[in-house]
Formats: structure tokens, sequence, C-alpha cells
């Protein structure tokens, strides 16, 4: 403790200010240039004794005036020091003005949004990883949760669901899409009517393409719920789809439920058929699979047992008329991408995909194959570290165009997939693509087809019929129907059935 | 679709903010939480836990063990009694600790305590007593149903609080708060440190005690909530707690028949100790937290302590077990010209306030307190509303007037501390490093956080050895 230099002690009498202000005005004080050490505080036995042990000489006081001591460099500093003495103590009877801080910090768990809010539903899309942490929290305050989140651990999906069913609760997904229920789109969804058709859906865009055709028909849902891609194996054993058929059973305005999902294992399916038959709802499953019905033919036999017409499903456009030439399918939607193979399966053959029907059909990394090709933009392996192709379009206009270039395919076969959550105007950057490779083709003295199933309905934020005319315009064969536009591009290189 | 709850209502969006868009533009209420990805490696730990069957009844059984507590003072009596300790047995505040490991402010404790007990005549002497280990032994507060502020030593002469659940007979203690400056629980050993002692155990604590048994039980637990409504946190702020105690028992001392000169000394030594009434809120808190303990599957914690070397939790799923890291140094104001180079980390069992939610918990109610490290009001806001992130609940009984009489945060959950990062905000004194200085400031201290996973991950392990 040194005691050199020039000292300065005072009292200010009937000066106050709280212990705790005065601690950071003596440290405010001593911080100064040229302060050696600043004790300002009031003058208790406490405090005399501190400030005289640190060398300070402290004339007669009472414990109600305040002491300021200061030791400095040289007396030439006191004003400066004296100054801020005065300074930090106005700053500490000051009020803050900082309004700002004062706002209420945003919750940082999904339990701490529910505790804050009567909100009905959670919805996760956080990393794989820490998704069931969020959703449980959902589950704990007694609400259901749709889980966007994919590469989630399926101990991880069983644990959670498992939990659910204790408590007479929903878990959509993980690796849930699409969502509707009280006519609100969550996750990827297109806006529809209310109706009488209740769908349990374990695929996405299954899951929409059946909305879509519906919506087309006049017919609209009560609900569409969707359980993950998982929740139908034997491991998850359909927690949530029997849930969610429990909960389609309940509502008076479902009619019909349809359950969408690929072939479920045989025991699953066995105890799901023998639950339907407990509901007094009427199911139909919708099995996506070799030999089951596809999308549209779902849709068609939805209407009949509803006693509903079938319409004509809308297509327009015309594509250049090619002769043979291989079929390259561009997708964005698994289940889309699924279906146009199933289907292309049966007239050519084998088709290479990067999420093939056989092992043996993978494709490689430059995704080429001297045949039918399709590719489907949205599997795990072809978004890490990207967003969605629903939102980030560019991989596939680079395939397109390159395809065009080479002349890899005559045909090429697309989905467009509209709703909350997808691209604002897909066709913005589709079309132009689309015209600008058919000129490619033709440059190179070739002949591109562009065929597109355009996935929307009128009321989505895209709206269908502006997106279907813009594509047809750039020279694309538009349907809503993914089967019809695939067997459409199968005629087109002579394959169909 | 037929649920109680609807997404009409609202929806709680985590993750991408596309899908929260996406609600935005179809006219739905929209909750955004802010998440951030959780303590690294904790992720299969936290999704173990959150999938526990048991943890969410095991929580709210915890918190409503806590919350329905009600923690009378039943009495004054010296340790000898109330523990039975015996001649060389010293408690300490923290986890258990060697003395090899313990620092300064401990060490000086440690050794006034073993001159007042007569041990050894000059305190300097107990360091070679405590060397040898010959005759003596260290143990913590919280293995004895006790707690201790700062050192927290406890040796058989001392005269403690009895705080007890009059529904099951449950009792804490603590030592009587000696008050501020040169005190043993800071480590200060003067002569005056000792003087005053032998004054608490000849005539303070007598005279309490007699007083307590003659008032009847005194209901700490309603004190608090009384004080709560008048700015105090209850750790670093007790000025109300501490009025209202005097008051209590002001009647029967001034009949207690004692000498005029010793009661008059009594009221001038509690009315001029802001800081007596901790000692009363702190065994009040352990007594509610240890009707938490022992719950399976609970992820709430219901201790944390410091030594002054290390700084513990134990939580009310995993028993008895401490969870332990490096204490911090508090960052605050110091007294004359003190620095952060004369501050020892972090000490006491004092913590159990903020354990119990209030303390920094509660610094919303105490805005004066927030000044201790430079702060705002706005901060002292903020900050109770952030500690109730990582709480399980809040308390029905103590409420915060100026956030519109919201509960304290209740039940710290271990998972939501690995979660959000978000480290717990205890308010503290500071002791000097070196043995016998004494307090040096006071200000804001977090434990270390690598304690949380800890805790985790053993809560995990039995989780998983459940299934």
């Amino acid at each position: 403790m040194t005691t050199t230099g020039f000292e300065h002690v005072e009292l200010r009498r009937g000066a106050y200010a709280d212990s705790v202000a005065l601690l950071q005005v003596s440290k405010d004080v001593a911080a100064v240039d040229g302060v050696t050490a600043a004790q300002v505080a009031m003058a208790t036995d406490l405090n005399r004794d501190v400030i005289a042990q640190m060398g300070f000489t402290l004339p007669e006081s009472t414990p109600n005036d305040m002491i300021v001591a200061v030791r400095l460099d040289d007396e030439g500093t006191l004003p400066a020091a004296l100054e801020a003495v005065d300074a930090a103590l106005a700053r500490a009877s000051r009020r803050s003005d900082d309004g700002a801080s004062s706002e209420i910090e945003p919750p940082r768990t999904t339990l701490s949004a529910f505790d804050r809010t009567d909100a009905g539903l959670a919805l996760v899309s956080v990393p794989g990883a820490s998704a069931a942490v969020e959703a449980a929290d959902a589950l704990d305050a007694g609400r259901d949760v749709m889980i966007f989140s994919d590469n989630v651990p399926v101990e991880h999906e069983i644990a959670l669901k498992q939990l659910a069913t204790e408590r007479g609760l929903l878990v959509m997904g993980p690796d849930c899409g699409t969502a509707v229920i009280d006519g609100i789109g969550l996750g990827f969804a297109n806006a529809v009517r209310p109706g009488p058709v209740g769908i349990v859906a374990a695929s996405g865009t299954g899951c929409q393409q059946l909305l879509c055709l519906l919506d087309h028909a006049g017919v609209g849902v009560s609900a569409a719920l969707g359980v993950g891609g998982r929740d139908l194996s034997e491991a998850v054993s359909a927690l949530s789809t029997r849930e969610a058929m429990r909960r389609l059973d309940e509502d008076a305005s479902t009619e019909l439920i349809v359950v969408v999902s690929k072939p479920p294992a045989a025991k699953v399916a066995e105890e799901l058929r023998e639950y339907a038959a407990t509901l007094t709802t009427p199911v139909q499953f919708a099995l996506l699979g070799s030999g089951q019905p596809d999308l549209t033919t779902t849709a068609e036999a939805v209407l009949e047992t509803l006693g509903r017409p079938v319409p004509e499903w809308p297509h327009q456009g015309e594509t250049a008329q090619v002769e043979g030439g291989r079929l390259r399918g561009l997708f964005v939607g698994g289940t889309l991408c699924d279906e146009a193979m199933l289907i292309a399966a049966d007239a050519v053959g084998d088709v290479y995909s990067n999420i093939p029907l056989e092992p043996r059909l993978e494709l490689g990394a430059d995704r080429r194959a001297d045949g039918t090709v399709m590719i489907d933009f949205g599997d795990d392996g072809m978004t890490a570290g990207r967003a969605h192709p629903m939102i980030d379009p560019t991989l596939r206009l680079e395939d397109l165009a390159r395809t065009a270039r080479d002349g890899d395919a005559s045909v090429v076969l697309m989905d467009v997939v509209l709703g909350h959550g997808a691209e604002d105007d897909p066709a913005g950057s589709l079309a132009p693509a689309i015209s600008s490779a058919v000129e490619t083709a033709k440059a190179g003295g070739r002949e591109l087809a562009v065929v597109v199933a355009c996935v929307g309905t009128q009321d989505d934020p895209q709206q269908t019929d502006r997106q279907a005319e813009a594509l047809a315009a750039a020279g694309a064969e538009v349907f809503l129907s993914n089967a019809q536009a695939t067997r459409r591009a199968l005629s087109l290189i002579g394959a169909a059935r | 679709m037929t649920s109680t709850h609807r997404p009409s209502d609202g929806v709680v969006t985590s993750g991408v903010g596309l899908f929260a868009d996406a609600l935005d533009a179809q006219a739905v209420g929209v909750n955004r939480v802010d998440w951030r990805p959780p303590m690294e490696g904790t992720e299969d730990d936290l999704v173990t836990v959150a999938t526990d069957p048991l943890r969410l009844d095991a929580n709210r059984r915890a918190v409503d063990a806590m919350t329905s507590t009600q923690a009378m003072v039943v009495d004054v009596a010296p340790a000898s009694q109330l523990l039975g300790l015996e001649r060389g047995q010293f408690l300490h505040a923290g986890p258990p600790l060697k003395w090899e490991n313990a620092s300064g402010p401990m060490r000086g404790a440690l050794q006034g305590a073993a001159a007042l007990e007569g041990l050894v005549d000059d305190p300097e002497d107990a360091v070679a007593l405590f060397e040898s280990g010959d005759s003596v032994s260290l143990e913590p507060c919280h293995h004895h149903s006790a707690v201790g502020p700062m050192a927290g030593v406890v040796s058989p002469s001392m005269w403690m609080w009895v705080l007890e659940d009059q529904t099951d007979g449950r009792r804490t203690y603590c030592t009587l708060n000696e008050g501020l400056g040169k005190v043993l629980r800071y480590g200060a050993y003067s002569p005056e440190v000792l003087q005053r002692l032998r004054w608490m155990s000849d005539v303070l604590g007598p005279l309490l005690g007699q007083a307590v048994r003659a008032t009847g039980p005194i209901d700490a637990t309603g004190i608090l909530t009384q004080m709560l409504q008048m700015g105090d946190e209850a750790h670093n702020r007790n000025r109300a707690g501490t009025l209202m105690l005097l008051r209590d028992i002001a009647p029967a001392l001034a009949q207690s028949g004692a000498d005029a000169k010793d009661i008059a000394e009594v009221f001038s030594f509690v009315g001029g100790n802001d800081h007596f009434f901790l000692n009363i809120a702190m065994p009040a808190c352990k007594l509610a937290l240890d009707a938490a303990r022992g719950i399976e599957g609970s992820t709430m914690v219901v201790a944390m302590a410091r030594n002054g070397t290390e700084f513990g939790i134990q939580t009310a799923g995993t028993g008895d077990q401490w969870f332990t890291g490096p204490a911090q140094v508090a960052e605050g104001l110091y007294l004359g010209d003190y620095g952060p180079d004369d501050a020892n980390p972090d000490i006491g069992d004092s913590a159990i306030t903020e354990t119990a939610g209030i303390g920094g918990f509660a610094m919303a109610t105490a805005p004066a307190i927030v000044r201790f490290v430079g702060g705002s009001v706005p901060d002292a806001l903020a900050t109770s509303r952030r500690m109730r992130e990582i709480t399980i609940g809040e308390n029905p009984r103590w409420s915060i007037p100026v956030l519109d009489f919201m509960g304290t945060p209740t039940g710290i959950d271990v998972s939501r501390v690995c979660r959000t990062g978000i480290l717990p905000q205890i308010n503290t004194g500071m002791a000097g490093r070196v043995a016998g200085v004494g307090q040096v400031g006071a200000g804001l201290v977090t434990p270390p956080a690598n304690i949380f996973p800890a805790a985790l991950s053993a809560l995990a392990e039995r989780t998983r050895a459940r299934r």
C-alpha cells in the first residue's frame, strides 16, 4: 500500500448515497488518471477503519457525513479527481435511461415459450440431435408437436412417442414435412378448404399430392396429420398413426380416414387394420409401393367412397415431340420421385436413382446412367449444408441446364411443389430455365421435352394456375397429377404401357 | 380436429425461421424460441433425461415439496448439543474439503475456530494442528443438516438457529451472523473476532434461545415472503428481514429478566447488522430444499455450495453425490484499495438462497444490489426473468411485485441449464485470499459450467439403468 503522493480528504455533511452506489463511485474515481487510490463512503465506523487502513488521516465525523478520500500522484490532479467524484455521484443517483434493455428476452426453450402463452402446438425444426428435447417440452406442456427435423435417431423417436402415448398426445414426425390442422398449414403445406377427409400421412409430398387432387375435386380435409416416415416401421410400431387415427375418429367432421404410407411391416399392418376395425369412421389405406395404386388412383378411390364425381385432372401446355431417347426425372418431393419410379419401372424396367427401388440401381456421384434416371433433390444426401430444394432450386436448375447441354435425355420430368413454406415463385426461376434448356437442345440439333407435375392449389400463396401457366408458356406440359405427368413422359420416349 | 389445444391458439416454433414466417403469413400467432445449441456433448444425455417417464412427475413433486415447506425458528442452542459436535470436530461450507486444499479464508476461519475451542492458544498454531490431522476432523455443514455463510465454519461451542418443519419434525441449523468487516466467516481471526464470538456464545445465543422459546415458533418462511416485498433478496440484502425478526422477539427479550445492559447489546448488535437474518434465510431454504431430496428421476438442484476451492451441486435425483468444479472469483466492487488479485474464489453455503429461488434469482425485487456489478435496474429485472428460463416453476408464496408479482424462479433444472447455457446467478460477498484479511468486496458469481453436464450425465446414467 503506497502512501506517497498527495492526499486529499474532505467531509461532505448531509450528502448521502447508499453503500453499493458509493462502491461504484469509488471504483470510477480510482480509475481516473493520476489517482492512485480513492474511497468515497459514508463515515460509518467500519468505513472509517477501512479508509484509515488505506493510510488516510480522518477528521472527526458522524455516520451521516460522506467522506471523500483520494490519493494522487500530485496536487495538480486534484480538480480532475474531484470533478470525477461529482460526476460519479451524479451518475449513481441517475436512473438508467437504457429503456431497450428492459425489453423481455425471448424464450430459450419450447417449454419456456409455453409458460408464457397459451399456444396450442409446437413446431420443431432444430438439428436432429436436439429435436426430441424440444418436442418433449411440448409434451410436458400437454401439447401436440410436429417435428420437421430429420436425422433424429430412431431411439429418440420411440422414447418420445411412448411418452406421448402415455399422455394421449400426438407426435407428428420426426422428418414430418406436412400437416394441416384447423385449416392451418404447418411446414410445407397447401392451402385447402375444410371438408370430410382426414389424412394420416407418413409421407409429406404424398400427402400434398392427395390434398391438391382432392381440393381440385372440390373435397376438403378435416385435418392432415403427418406421422414421420418411420412411424409404420416395426420399431416404432405406428404409435403416432394410431393416435392420429383416434383423433380423427373422434372428430365429428371427419367422414373418412385415409392413411398414406409406404407398405408397413406385416405385423404393423395387421395391427393397424385390427385397430381401424374398432373405429366408427371408415379407414382407407393408401399404401405406396410396387403393385399398389398410385396417389392419383387413391384420390379417385376416396372420391368414389364419398360418392363424389371424379373430375378430369387438369393439364396444360404442349411439349416438343421427341422420338425415343432417355427420361430424366428431377424431383424435389421424395414420395413423388418414388411414385414416378414405380410407374416407370413397370414400363422401362430399371430406373437409376439416388433413392433407388433396389440397391443395384444406385447412382454414382455424377448422377448419370445409361437409362432412365430419377433424382430426389430433397434427399438427406443432397441437402447437407443446403436448404431444401423447395426453398433453394439451384442444384436442380443446374442439372436441367447440363442435361440440355449434354443431350443426356430427351425428356425431363419435374415436380413443382407449392404451398406454405415453399419458394415464393418457383416458376419465376424454373420457367426461364425451361425455355433456355429447350433452346439449348435445339441449338445442339436436338429436341427436349419437359413435363411438369405442379402440385398446388389455387389458394396457395403461389397460386397454382399462375405457376402452371408460366411453366406451360415456357414450353412445358403441366399436370396436377404426378402419375399422369409420369405416364406422359414415358409415352414421349415411347415407353408407355 | 379433436384436441383441447389447437394451433389456432398459436404455435411455438424452434429452429428454421421460414416455418414461423409461413405461420405469420397465415395470421397464426407465433411464439419463436431463441434456440441455441446446448452445452457441448450433452445432446444424448438431454434426450435420455427428457424422455425419462419419471421426470415430469418427479420434478413436480420436488418443486411442490420445496414450496410447501414452512420453516419455523424454534430454538437457539450450541452446536455441541444440537449436532453432537465434539471437541476437534469442525464443519465447513461447500462440498467435502481437505485442509491441504483449503483456501486462505477457510484456513483462517478454521484456525480462529480452533482457538475459540481452546485447541490452541494462538490461531497461528492451529496450522500445524490441521496439517497433522490429529484429533481434528473436517466435514461439510450440508452433511449435518446445516449451512454456513462464507467459510461456514461451525465448532462445538457456537450457538445455532434451529429451523423445523413442524409437519414432519425435520430440522436444519445455522450459526449466528457476526456482522460485517473482520469476521470469522471471511477468514479473519484477530482477538476482536474471537472476543465477539465469545460474547455471542455467552450472551447473544442464550438470550436469543430464551426469547425464541418464549415467543414460540417464528415463521421464517413468512418473514421471507414479506421481506421480498420490502427490497430484500435475502442473500446480500436482509435489512427488512432482520428488523422483522427483531420485532417478533423484542417483547420476549425485554421480559427475559436478563441484565438490561446485555439486552441492549443484543438489540444494538442485531439491529446494527443488516445481514443478521441471512443465517435464518439460509437454513429456511435448506429445510425446503431437503424436502425435495431423494426423488428418483428429478433433475432439480437441491444444493449449490462452495468451499473456497470448489463449487459443488447436488440434485434431487442423484442422492448425496456432489458434482464439483473449480470455484470462480466474483465480479464486483472492492472495499478500500483491494482488487481482483486480493479476492478468494467463491465461498459459502449461502448459494442455498439462489437454489431456493431467492438471492440472485430475486434480483428484480432488490434493485439496489445490481450496482454491485455496475448494472442497472433493467438488468435486475432481466436477471430474474432469465433465471426463470432455467427453473422448473415459480414459488407461489414468494413473489416479485415489480414483475407483476411473478413468483420467484424456483427449482433449478440441470437439463435447462445445459440446454440454454444460462448459469445460475449468485449474489455474494468476497473474502480476502489471505487468511486473516476478512471481506474485500461483494459481487456476482456463477458456478463453473462443467458441473451441470456432469450432473446431467449421472442423471442420464440412472435413467438408462432403469430402462
